[in-house]
């Protein structure tokens, strides 16, 4: 902690720091631990004090911040980020693949969130700005960032909100009426069309919601489908957001389809189809859109439904 | 020739029989179900839905198209005389699509006339929509395009006198309006990846209508190009020798562009980019026999009718029950015959440009 001090000493006056700053910055550096965190990318970042501004460039990873209380750290966000509303206040840096680099910078965070995919995070780290690199991509997955978020952000709460949001995943599996349990959904995630399979973080919904998806686990989470595999496959229940549902029940062929024929098509709203496709602390609020879609629309009895 | 005809028919109806086979499970036989609907009616019925419904629209869809891409590449290689022309290198592929993008832009966004009419309230316009009135709008907004790009294609090029001038402007109106294409989609991220699909190509919504349509519009762009073959032949003898002939080049001209464009636009506007049947069609048909422009419009047409046909079988077939775009694969396909066409014999290839 000594050396740390001296450190600062030297280095704050040659940037030019105000006395008060100085002073208000020693303090919080007094009275916190340095901590290194290891993100997804097995990068090791070295954090001399929990980061007070925070830019994130994936959804998911701002509504966790938000989530765990840090949203007034945040100091900008992707374009895609949009939810809580308060965001909208905030300077967006681009997306998560094309972020705004000079914006970044401009914003002094003390850390940056971002995908791992992402190929800005070895420019951001070579302009000395530290990168924590997350890869929210399935239900466990979603509990891992939480905790690692909160392990950076220094938030003491973070296994509890996320046993919250867990118990809120099961409150929604419990919601299910037994009728429409094992009902046969086709979840489309565009008019490619690309299905939702049960590999997927919207498959891993389902099948905790106690229905089956009519794409198998072993044609990845997200395959470019022949259309006349849903055909065959006849679901129940087809689930799609309202982007991609023009059109739907007019594709050739397709108005033999169960769901088709009885209409049991649930169309989410754009707002409802972020939080069912994030894998964030949304995914309570996704299952339990999911299972109101079941309970209203799947059919009172699977018994006839041929498997 | 007759015998080319034939031939190139029998192998279409073979592959139409292939195709009909080919689905979600690989291959499978349908057409023993179909013909005896005693054994098991409840296959025969869902034999009859996926066939009549599914496979058969989109594996004849797959046939007008490449029919229609193979029309166009060999009207574009012998009006601007050059053996490097078609559908892409022109931009008129460029230009369909990104009218297709702008009017999906237009209609998705506002839910205009025809989103608001054909779809069950104020939902966008779908780039798969089978509807007949959507299929349409895209097809004249494709046709729009691809007329566009063309002309202005032949702006800058100031005519089609010179080659190397024409190609150049082809390509810079390609790129410049693919970009613009990718601009609007960029803007429209919703649809993006959906629009990406279709770009790459795809017959995965071609329906009886987007079928019918491609096949009456190949009917009457092959009656014109007919009609105006001896143009081409003339045009081939060099431009002065034409106009001994009493041809009026300028009006006939620019008859064969609207061809061009028509052909070009409709099959952009229902299966997305296509690439390299258009320009390999006509060449494969030259390797075999040298004829008159009127019948290899007819040939070139047949060739790429059986190159799409067989190239979207194979799409569905190799990862069932996954697809692969079907563009991909000509692209890969079309574009690996080529090279080994030029490294064989490529004193033939150069020499046929005049």
């Amino acid at each position: 902690m000594k050396q740390l001090f001296a450190k600062m000493l030297n280095a704050w006056p040659v940037k030019g720091c105000k006395l008060m700053r100085c002073l208000a910055f020693i303090g919080v550096a007094a009275s916190a631990q340095a901590f290194d965190v290891t993100d997804d990318s097995g990068v090791v970042v070295h954090l001399t004090q929990p980061p007070q501004r925070i830019v994130s460039l994936l959804p998911s990873l701002t509504e966790s911040v938000c989530e765990l209380g840090a949203c007034a750290r945040l100091v900008g966000v992707d374009r895609y980020s949009n939810y809580p509303a308060s965001l909208q206040k905030l300077p967006q840096v681009g997306g998560g693949l094309d972020p705004n680099i000079e914006a970044i910078v401009a914003l002094r965070p003390d850390v940056v969130l971002m995908a791992v995919s992402s190929r800005a995070s070895e420019r951001l780290r070579s302009l000395g700005i530290k990168v924590v690199s997350l890869e929210p991509k399935t239900h466990a997955d979603v509990q891992r960032v939480m905790l690692k978020i909160g392990e950076v952000l220094a938030v003491p709460d973070a296994a509890k909100i996320w046993r919250v949001i867990d118990a809120g995943v099961s409150a929604a599996a419990q919601s299910v009426p037994a009728s429409a349990k094992g009902t046969r959904v086709y979840f489309e995630v565009n008019q490619g069309p690309y299905a939702a399979g049960e590999s997927s973080f919207i498959g891993e919904t389902l099948t905790r919601l106690g229905v089956k998806n009519i794409v198998p686990a072993k044609l990845g989470p997200f395959p470019k489908l022949n259309p006349e595999y849903i055909v065959r496959a006849n679901p129940d229940l087809i689930m799609v957001g309202e982007r991609n549902a023009g059109g739907l029940t007019q594709r050739p062929g397709w108005h033999s389809i169960r769901a088709v024929h009885d209409n049991r098509l649930c169309i989410f709203s754009t707002e409802q189809a972020d939080s069912l496709v994030r894998p964030g602390p949304r995914m309570a609020e996704g299952a339990r859109l999911m299972a109101q879609c079941l309970s209203d629309k799947a059919p009172k009895s699977t018994a006839g439904a041929k498997p | 020739m007759s015998f080319l005809v034939w031939s190139l028919v029998l192998l279409s109806l073979a592959l139409t029989g292939l195709g009909v086979c080919v689905g979600s499970t690989g291959f499978e036989n349908l057409i023993g179900p179909l013909l005896h609907p005693n054994i098991d009616p409840a296959k025969t019925a869902m034999a009859q839905q996926i066939v009549g419904q599914i496979r058969l629209p989109r594996t004849l869809g797959a046939w007008a198209a490449g029919a229609l891409l193979g029309l166009a590449g060999a009207v574009a290689q012998g009006l601007f005389r050059n053996p490097l022309a078609d559908p892409y290198l022109l931009g008129s592929a460029s230009g369909a699509s990104l009218g297709v993008a702008l009017t999906l832009a237009v209609l998705g966004g506002g839910a205009g006339m025809l989103g608001g009419s054909m779809m069950n309230g104020g939902t966008a316009v779908s780039v798969f929509s089978g509807s007949v009135l959507v299929r349409l709008g895209l097809t004249g907004a494709a046709f729009v395009g691809a007329v566009l790009a063309v002309l202005l294609t032949l702006a800058l090029s100031k005519g089609v006198q010179h080659t190397l001038r024409l190609l150049l402007a082809g390509v810079v109106v390609g790129v410049v309006l693919g970009a613009a294409t990718q601009m609007v989609l960029l803007f429209s991220p919703d649809s993006l990846q959906a629009m990406q699909a279709f770009m790459l190509g795809s017959t995965a919504f071609v329906g009886w209508a987007a079928c019918a349509l491609m096949a009456g519009i190949w009917v009457l762009c092959m009656s014109v190009g007919g009609l105006l073959g001896r143009v081409l032949d003339g045009l081939s003898l060099g431009e002065a020798t034409a106009h001994s002939l009493g041809l009026p080049l300028g009006s006939l001209r620019i008859a064969l562009v609207a061809v061009l464009a028509l052909a070009t636009g409709t099959a952009v506007a229902q299966t997305g980019l296509i690439a390299f049947v258009g320009l390999a069609a006509p060449h494969l048909v030259r390797s075999v026999i040298k004829t008159t422009h009127g019948r290899l419009m007819l040939l070139a047409s047949l060739m790429g009718g059986a190159l799409l046909m067989a190239a979207d079988t194979l799409a569905r077939w190799l990862i069932a029950p996954q697809e692969l775009p079907v563009g991909v694969l000509t692209a890969v396909l079309g574009g690996g015959y080529l090279l080994w066409l030029m490294h064989r014999n490529s004193r033939g290839f150069a020499g046929g440009a005049q």
